[in-house]
């Protein structure tokens, strides 16, 4: 049934390719042929560069096919023509030889002003770094407004959508969990690493893409001019999900995101770690169950189930429901491919998504592990 | 080595110089039987890389997964382009090396015939280890063909499958390239001075440098993964003291080389082609060759124009937007020079002629957009995104397979004696590059929109083009079954060729029967 519809709309599509641009003005990415709207000065001396290319370049090819297929129509055996023997000309050679390498001298020019200013990423106003995890992203404001906010943002889309079980949103597979917020105006340097593998940090309204390499810091930068949320892609080959770990920005005004800073710093106070504090296994599971959601489901799975011969089953596993310091230990080192969360996750989500874990499908041990509990294992 | 120790003909014990049955192919020590196993080795790893590429098309077909997992996905892109790189790509040119090299040069056949044999024997054990790599736990490799450090270290038991066969594949090229280089210094027929040797001779010469000079270059990259994921080595990791830059580095370094060995033999073939179907000779035989050479040599120093977004500094940067820029040049004076060819010739359009011209347009098309993404700061936008994906397919399918098209119609009178179906070449023509176009152009726009490459999934606005794409790419490959039945029928029977079907003014092998003897040119022909 859907098999049919999508000929049919192929069909259609071969008919009418033009009008399928209405359609997409409701959709979060407006371009369909060209580079995204500049929102940078960068940006924009990236798109009027390509435009100059595509000019010089258009150019060229009409004049050097238009001469091809006239020369294909009129020096036609079945038209009669009879071949010319001349096979050099030196002098035409040389033309040929040097008006292109002027052409060339003449784009580069232009181009080298850009690369110039591309790198220059002196005087930040802000300073987040970017860390590129399989498969989300982590930001940490370093310096300026904002300084000491950290958090990681994964693809918010329900794997429902993405298995063809749900319709697919407007912003699907470029939406997350939590947004990187900027202000406008203002000149903001990202330093991007990794964890793991080569990622790559993108925002195409930006003129932005910077490989995130584990083990070095590579940087780039960016100043908003307008207000509004811009979506973007990994863009290295980072394992499976490299499809799905979108970046998405939000650049707000001065007073927005101040507002927005303020917010943040009073959430981060609240739920700043009280490691004596000790919580009832309903609360544990709720707060695991963000963690989980946000941190372990990629590799196993809503249902606990995993992937056979890649991701092992949580749900009955032998681990989870065996001895409490090997899971802790677990959860805190990691193994083979499973990351150690002692870097990335406080001791009350290790001990919030332990208890989910322990608790739920056909787990029932009834622990609630406390955050002291994991604080004293990680000693 | 190649003593020529006097003895009479009529001692010969015939028998052994003519081997039939299974021993035929497996010992073959005659170029053109070797030739001849190359371009079927070749065909049908094309076709094996063909159905990976639907398989990635067809899940690319709507947004969502429907069929295939995310990482059997990457396995689908990865193991396509290893397996039409260095299984159908390479192989078919360096079949037309075996078969048209010596006849080319009026040579009795390849300096080194044993090693010759040892070159193709080689190529299918390593192309079954490529295969079914897919069937070990963990699959086939999904790094990309390019096999990034350090993702590569995360890969299954199918990726020291894919080095294996990398390493035997590097092994065969790099004997293959001996061989050639070695036959067409030592063995032209007298009176051939090189300015005066065929263009597709001097494209595979300066192609087997390039090949001697890179494919251990490969291997050294390959094996450094290899040691990094199973022998404790730090080259790619930087926790070790080493880095995954290092490693793009190290493989582009082969890698750029190696698309212009790619193209280069396709230059060859469409230098041949082009001035037999104007009737007039190839204008500026001589600036060919140097253009020729100089894109081989620039090819040497653009490599890092694939790593603009690792973080280079700003002359690194500068540096190499530069010297891509250059290649320009040369590239424009080919195209130039077959423009000129073409002019003011007296053009009959068969089948070769128009997978050549084909080639001219499209590749040029290919040409430019590579041009555009040499520009550093529009790279930043267009790197790891479709718009890359499109351009290396329009120069290497509308490129390279176009002018292996060419080649093939071109000397499949003289390799069978049988003049190929030529409505049917035609059709199979036209049928491919429509759908070459339907498959790839949208791939621009899919890229400047924004859409990455090497995605198994996609957002909504890219789903239109995704269609069109898929439906092209079904359409090219069923196309490619028609070629099949092209061949097999002119083999088959035909109008017989005659020694000159195309009426060439030149090339030695035109001289010859159409099949030529089993030994040709044992007495070396004298060229004027």
């Amino acid at each position: 049934m859907k098999l049919k519809l999508a000929i049919l709309k192929s069909a259609a599509l071969a008919a009418g390719l033009g009008l399928a641009g209405a359609a997409a003005a409701a959709l979060p990415i407006q371009s369909k042929f060209n580079l995204a709207p500049p929102v940078t000065q960068i940006a924009e001396e990236i798109y009027s560069l390509h435009t100059l290319m595509l000019v010089i370049c258009g150019v060229i090819f009409v004049a050097v096919f238009g001469v091809m297929f006239y020369s294909i129509w009129k020096h036609r055996a079945s038209k009669g023509a009879v071949a010319e023997t001349w096979h050099e000309n030196t002098k035409v050679e040389i033309i040929w030889t040097v008006i292109p390498f002027l052409i060339v001298i003449g784009m580069a020019i232009p181009a080298t002003k850009t690369v110039v200013a591309m790198k220059d990423t002196s005087n930040a106003d802000l300073t987040i770094k970017v860390t590129g995890y399989q498969w989300k992203w982590g930001y940490d404001y370093l310096r300026g407004e904002g300084e000491g906010i950290s958090f990681v943002s994964s693809l918010a889309t329900p794997i429902s959508q993405i298995m063809g079980r749900d319709p697919k949103n407007a912003n699907y597979l470029l939406e997350v969990t939590e947004p990187l917020v900027v202000p406008v105006d203002k000149k903001v340097r990202i330093i991007t690493t990794a964890a793991d593998v080569i990622h790559a940090w993108w925002v195409p309204a930006f003129g932005v893409k910077q490989d995130a390499i584990p083990g070095f810091a590579r940087d780039t930068w960016f100043r908003a001019e307008k207000v509004g949320t811009y979506r973007g892609e990994c863009a290295e080959l980072c394992g499976k999900d490299h499809a799905f770990m979108p970046v998405v920005v939000v650049v707000k005004s001065a007073e927005d995101y101040a507002a927005w800073v303020a917010d943040r710093k009073k959430a981060m106070a609240a739920a700043a770690e009280d490691p004596s504090k000790v919580y009832e296994l309903v609360a544990l599971k709720t707060m695991g169950a963000k963690v989980y959601e946000a941190n372990c489901q990629v590799c196993h799975q809503a249902n606990g189930k995993g992937v056979p011969n890649a991701f092992p089953a949580l749900d009955g596993s032998k681990v989870v429901n065996g001895p409490q310091a090997d899971v802790i230990a677990l959860l805190l080192n990691g193994k083979g491919a499973m990351p150690a969360w002692k870097g990335n996750l406080s001791a009350t989500q290790i001990a919030s998504v332990i208890t989910y874990v322990e608790n739920s499908w056909g787990n029932a041990t009834g622990k609630a592990i406390q955050p002291a509990e994991v604080l004293a294992a990680k000693k | 080595m190649s003593a020529v120790l006097p003895h009479g003909h009529a001692d010969h014990d015939h028998h052994d110089e003519h081997p039939h049955g299974w021993r035929r192919w497996l010992f073959a020590t005659n170029h053109k039987d070797i030739g001849t196993m190359y371009l079927w080795f070749s065909f049908t790893m094309f076709l094996v890389g063909g159905v990976l590429a639907l398989g990635i098309r067809s899940e690319l077909f709507q947004p969502g997964m429907q069929i295939v997992s995310p990482e059997v996905f990457n396995q689908l892109t990865t193991m396509h382009g290893l397996i039409m790189v260095f299984g159908a790509i390479m192989p078919a040119f360096v079949g037309f090396a075996n078969w048209m090299i010596p006849l080319q040069i009026g040579a009795p056949d390849m300096a080194f015939a044993r090693m010759n044999n040892f070159s193709f024997w080689l190529m299918p054990p390593a192309a079954l280890l490529l295969m079914t790599s897919f069937f070990v736990p963990g699959g086939a490799v999904a790094a990309g063909w390019t096999l990034y450090a350090p993702l590569t270290v995360q890969m299954g038991p199918g990726m020291d499958m894919a080095i294996f066969a990398m390493h035997i594949l590097g092994a065969s090229s790099i004997m293959g390239s001996i061989n050639i280089v070695t036959t067409i210094l030592n063995m032209r027929a007298p009176g051939m001075t090189l300015m005066k040797m065929p263009m597709f001779c001097w494209t595979w010469l300066i192609t087997a440098y390039l090949l001697i000079a890179v494919m251990p270059v490969l291997a050294g990259a390959i094996t450094m993964t290899l040691t990094d994921r199973h022998f404790g080595t730090s080259f790619f990791n930087a926790a070790g003291g080493g880095d995954p830059v290092m490693y793009q580095h190290i493989f582009w370094f082969f890698g750029h080389p190696e698309v212009y060995i790619m193209i280069l033999p396709a230059f060859g073939i469409v230098s041949q082609i082009v001035p037999v179907f104007a009737r007039k000779p190839l204008f500026g035989y001589a600036s060919m060759v140097y253009a020729t050479a100089s894109i081989a040599i620039l090819s040497f120093i653009v490599w890092a124009h694939h790593m603009f977004t690792t973080g280079m500094p700003v002359t690194g940067q500068l540096f190499f937007m530069y010297a891509t820029m250059l290649i320009a040049v040369p590239t424009g004076v080919k195209v130039f020079n077959w423009l000129a060819t073409m002019w003011k010739g007296s053009m009959s359009f068969e089948t070769p002629m128009l997978f050549s011209v084909g080639f001219i347009f499209v590749f040029t098309m290919g040409g430019f957009t590579g041009l555009i993404l040499a520009v550093a700061p529009i790279d930043i936008q267009l790197q790891d995104t479709y718009y890359v994906v499109a351009h290396f397919h329009y120069v290497l399918v509308a490129g390279s397979l176009f002018a292996l098209f060419a080649g093939a119609y071109y000397w499949l009178p003289k390799w069978t004696g049988h003049m190929y179906d030529e409505t049917l070449g035609k059709t199979h023509f036209w049928l491919s590059i429509i759908f070459f176009n339907v498959t790839f152009f949208p791939m621009h726009f899919l890229g400047l929109a924004g859409m990455p490459r090497r995605y198994a999934d996609y957002a909504l606005q890219f789903a239109d083009f995704n269609m069109l794409a898929t439906i092209g790419a079904f359409g090219f490959g069923l196309t490619q079954l028609l070629f099949l039945y092209v061949v097999l029928k002119c083999i088959k029977g035909g109008k017989s060729a005659g020694d000159n079907p195309w009426h060439a003014p030149d090339g030695l092998e035109w001289t010859l029967s159409s099949p030529p003897p089993y030994h040709s040119f044992e007495t070396p022909p004298v060229v004027k």
